[in-house]
């Protein structure tokens, strides 16, 4: 038995006497509990145990980043086996016991990955009735289940343990079988509150951040000052002096210290002397949207097309141009990405808060020439990512360095190494055209985009790239294209995603990946129309949205209506005195195919300085079933103030070499003060399939802003951050 | 040239042995004292989320040379208070469902009951003043404000 608890370093004296161990609460699963397990998802048995003491065990490959969705695992299990919530302990992305439902990303955890387990726990309880039957001589249909003991009407039980515990449910998943009708649900729907934040708040919940395995050695990577710079000269003796330095580790680009502690790895990682080669091959920032018009193009993708779009535009009495653009953004998670790695008798674990388990192990498995049977891959909860962050780059720092080492090593990247070298959001630019009639109806709708190629996949590991080792070598910036495409009737449209062969920074998706993106140009731009209609921006929405599915209607009727929402063109008349006000309409249908969202933002504007504040922001909200309202409405708050802050004041500055803002002073945050009065209304569904809703609401956020902005003053912001500084620029210039 | 320093933490007394005393407070507590509570978010005091109270006051522990916490006293989440006696804080950012990552939610608790020690009826304003300081990058902050509002009512 090799079991790996974590470290507890009994450095704490009084008296010379050992007086505190502090238990860090968690044992974590280890290295050599490589049990075999059934993992294929068409299986019961990879989703669900039901052991001796009747304990449910839940496997899923979708995991919790934060969200709250491992609550939402649980009230799907409790519900379909009517076992109590309590009984119920998960176990999230761990390549060697779960199985693989892709990445966690998309907002599909609930949608996808929660089906499958509801799926799974529905096929379970009927077989458990249909085993009762038996045992208790009853017809299966007259028996009812309660806290996981099945009861036959004459009074007699059988629990879940009698009849199937600590054997493996050896189970087909039928994806037809029966679930709780809506009536009878009693645990999906409700508000359940979440149960990792009583050991969140008391200090008592091990984040990745936390493991501590026995011999581990801190680690930390040295990153290069340009990009794609190499190491030329690694001096070790330059760190010598620092107690507890183990080991400097060096491959191409490729630099990293390993220390008894974490101080000295960090100390260590500061002064080590190295000598890097020149490198200065990114765009000049001032420059960065000729730079994207100037890319070449991989691929021309027309993501919807009717009529003739151009010949209408062409054709039209008025007729509008612009163009949109979002910079470059970094995730900024709250705690800078780690990792542990360990080797033993030829296996590799990693500990990783990665959204991707499963194809991490097959990214480290490439890199380190490793067959990836010999990996495992637990995830272990990082702080909020919004995306592909660090985490998986730390994973491999912390491989590379271990494998170096010979001892298990644990990497936390400082924060300038999260700012700077996280996979970024590409720099996003759409260019729009309508022509509208006379009565100021729209005839004609075209837009390009200009991003980068690529769709979901694997983001390369910084080490690898580095160091030179193997990798996949393709960009994969999200399903970036989606929402170009409008959720409108338009008679002639045709929009078009010009697919860049490059962009400047490793691209990753960020939290509603080119969903947000395309919707903030094009209700913006829609926004303009009405304004040219000279048409309130509600109504003119209404007008275009098909009549066919009346979900549409209902969510942004319902937006406008919390809002108070008056009925009159923008901008607004009345544009006095020095403080303005005004209101902005967003309308979004996810991906075209799932999650209503709706919105008003209420701004104040300062004329003179151009300093404003978004002070309410209202949003209607149609994810289908509600497995848990407040744990939707938590993600629907955090969609709209994250946004916002990426709204307000993100922007990556660069200079030729590497990213420059580098801090939480260079790359602003939201801060308490900015954030606006939030009022959601959840539309529920419960006869509906459940979408997603962790990141649909974050699309209509940046447009609603502008739209504000321009009723208030009658100024159009159109590149985003929309910061004091150009609002102020674009009143004078009014 | 390893020194042994004394300090309290969270009641106890404890001596603590450090290579460099320049080493910030947050390692120590972290991998010396095993006190996960406080996190690790910029090392710059521009986040919150290392915050502890030194003294009874708020403090960034990440930029906080250990050898100055010698003599003082600290308190970490943990020391706040437990499941069986919850600090009105903790106990309110439950009852709000105040987290989400929970990354940042260690400077929230620490900083908000540091304000509430100081003025125990802060107006809405005051707690947002308070928090200036503090990040959250998931989008907690309406929770947290009513979170220390309601801890202010007494729950
Ligand atoms: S970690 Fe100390 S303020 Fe950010
Ligand atoms: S809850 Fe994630 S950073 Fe605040």
């Amino acid at each position: 038995m090799n079991a790996i608890t974590l470290h507890r370093r009994a450095l704490l004296r009084a008296g010379g006497a050992v007086v505190v161990a502090f238990g860090l609460g968690l044992r974590p699963r280890g290295a050599a509990a490589w049990t075999e397990k059934p993992v294929a998802t068409d299986q019961v048995a990879a989703f669900l145990a039901i052991g001796a003491d009747g304990e449910v065990t839940v496997y899923v490959g979708k995991v919790d980043l934060g969200t709250g969705v491992r609550t939402g695992f649980m009230q799907i299990v409790a519900e379909e086996l009517d076992v109590p919530l309590a009984r119920i302990r998960v176990i999230e992305g761990d390549t060697a016991l779960t199985p693989d439902q892709g990445p966690t990303y998309g907002s599909l955890s609930i949608q996808n990955g929660g089906v499958q387990l509801r799926a799974a726990a529905a096929t379970a309880r009927r077989a458990l009735l249909r085993l009762a039957a038996e045992r208790l001589g009853a017809d299966a249909a007259a028996l009812r289940v309660e806290e996981g003991v099945v009861i036959a009407p004459d009074g007699r039980r059988a629990s879940y343990a009698d009849l199937v515990g600590g054997r493996a449910l050896d189970l087909a998943v039928d994806a037809n079988a029966p679930i709780k009708p809506p009536e009878a649900r009693r645990v999906v729907g409700r508000a359940v509150p979440r149960v990792d934040i009583p050991d969140k708040v008391f200090g008592r919940f091990a984040y990745v951040h936390d493991l501590r395995l026995p011999g581990m050695l801190h680690g930390r990577p040295v990153r290069p000052p340009a990009l794609g710079a190499t190491a030329e000269a690694v001096e070790p003796d330059s760190v010598r002096h620092i107690p507890g330095v183990r080991q400097v580790v060096h491959r191409g680009g490729f630099v990293g210290v390993v220390a008894e502690t974490e101080w000295a790895a960090i100390r260590a990682a500061r002064e080590l002397r190295v000598r890097w080669s020149d490198w200065a091959g990114l765009p000049d920032q001032a420059k960065l949207w000729e730079h994207v018009r100037a890319t070449p193009v991989a691929q021309v993708q027309v993501t919807s097309e009717r009529g003739d779009a151009a010949a209408a535009i062409g054709g039209a009495p008025r007729r509008l141009a612009a163009s949109y653009d979002f910079p470059i953004h970094t995730h900024g998670s709250m705690g800078p990405s780690c990792a542990v790695a360990a080797f033993e008798g030829g296996r590799l674990t990693v500990w990783s808060a990665s959204q991707a388990t499963h194809n991490l192990r097959k990214q480290l498995a490439l890199m380190l020439g490793m067959p990836a049977e010999a990996i495992r891959c637990i995830y272990m909860e990082g702080a909020g990512c919004y995306g592909r962050n660090g985490h998986e780059d730390a994973a491999a720092d912390a491989a590379l360095l271990a494998r170096e080492a010979g001892r298990p090593v644990r990497v936390q990247w400082m924060r300038a190494d999260e700012h700077g070298w996280d996979p970024k959001g590409p720099p996003h630019l759409v260019d729009l055209r309508a022509g509208l009639d006379a009565r100021g109806d729209i005839l004609g709708w075209e837009s390009e985009a200009f991003i980068p190629k690529g769709a979901g996949g694997n983001v390369d590991l910084v080490a690898a790239e580095l160091a030179g080792l193997p990798r996949e070598g393709q960009i994969h910036p999200g399903n970036i294209i989606h929402n170009l495409a409008l959720p409108y009737a338009v008679p002639a449209v045709k929009t078009t995603c010009h697919r860049l062969e490059s962009t400047p920074f490793r691209p990753s998706w960020i939290r509603t990946p080119g969903r947000m993106q395309n919707t903030y140009a094009n209700e913006a731009f829609l926004d303009e129309c009405a304004a040219e209609a000279g048409a309130d921006p509600v109504e003119y929405r209404l007008r275009l949205l098909p009549r066919d599915d009346p979900r549409r209607r209902e969510v942004l009727e319902r937006a406008a209506r919390l809002a108070g929402w008056e009925t009159r063109p923008s901008p607004r008349p009345d544009r006095e005195g020095e403080v303005l006000r005004g209101r902005g309409v967003s309308y979004c249908k996810y991906e075209l195919v799932r999650t209503y969202v709706a919105g008003v933002a209420e701004v104040e504007v300062n004329r003179r300085t151009g300093a404003f504040r978004v002070t309410r922001f209202f949003c209607a909200h149609d994810c289908g079933q509600i497995v848990n309202p407040d744990g939707v409405k938590a993600q629907v708050e955090g969609n709209i103030i994250h946004t916002l802050s990426r709204t307000l004041h993100e922007e990556l500055s660069f200079d030729r070499r590497a990213v420059t803002s580098l801090d939480w002073a260079s790359y602003r945050s939201i801060s308490f003060a900015e954030v606006p009065e939030i009022v959601i209304e959840l539309i529920d569904r419960p006869t509906e399939r459940p979408w997603g809703a962790g990141e649909p609401a974050a699309a209509i956020v940046p447009s609603a802003v502008s739209n504000a902005i321009f009723d208030a003053t009658g100024v159009r912001l159109r590149s985003v951050p929309f910061t004091a500084a150009r609002l102020r620029a674009a009143l004078q210039g009014a | 040239m390893s020194q042994t320093l004394a300090l309290t933490v969270n009641g106890q007394a404890v001596r603590l042995t450090v290579d460099d005393p320049d080493m910030p407070l947050l390692y120590a507590l972290r991998n010396d004292l095993g006190l996960i509570g406080p996190h690790y978010g910029c090392g710059l005091a521009q986040c919150g989320a290392c915050t502890v109270h030194l003294d009874g006051a708020a403090a960034r522990s990440c930029v906080l040379p250990v050898r100055e916490a010698a003599g003082r006293h600290v308190t970490t989440l943990e020391g706040l208070g437990t499941p069986e006696r919850p600090h009105p804080v903790q106990a309110a950012f439950i009852a709000e469902q105040a987290v989400q990552c929970g990354y940042c939610t260690n400077g929230m608790i620490m900083q908000a009951a540091a304000l509430l020690a100081r003025t125990p009826q802060p107006t809405e304003a005051q707690v947002k003043e308070e928090l200036a300081g503090n990040i959250c990058r998931c989008g907690t902050q309406p929770r947290v404000v009513a979170a220390v509002l309601r801890a202010a009512r007494g729950g």
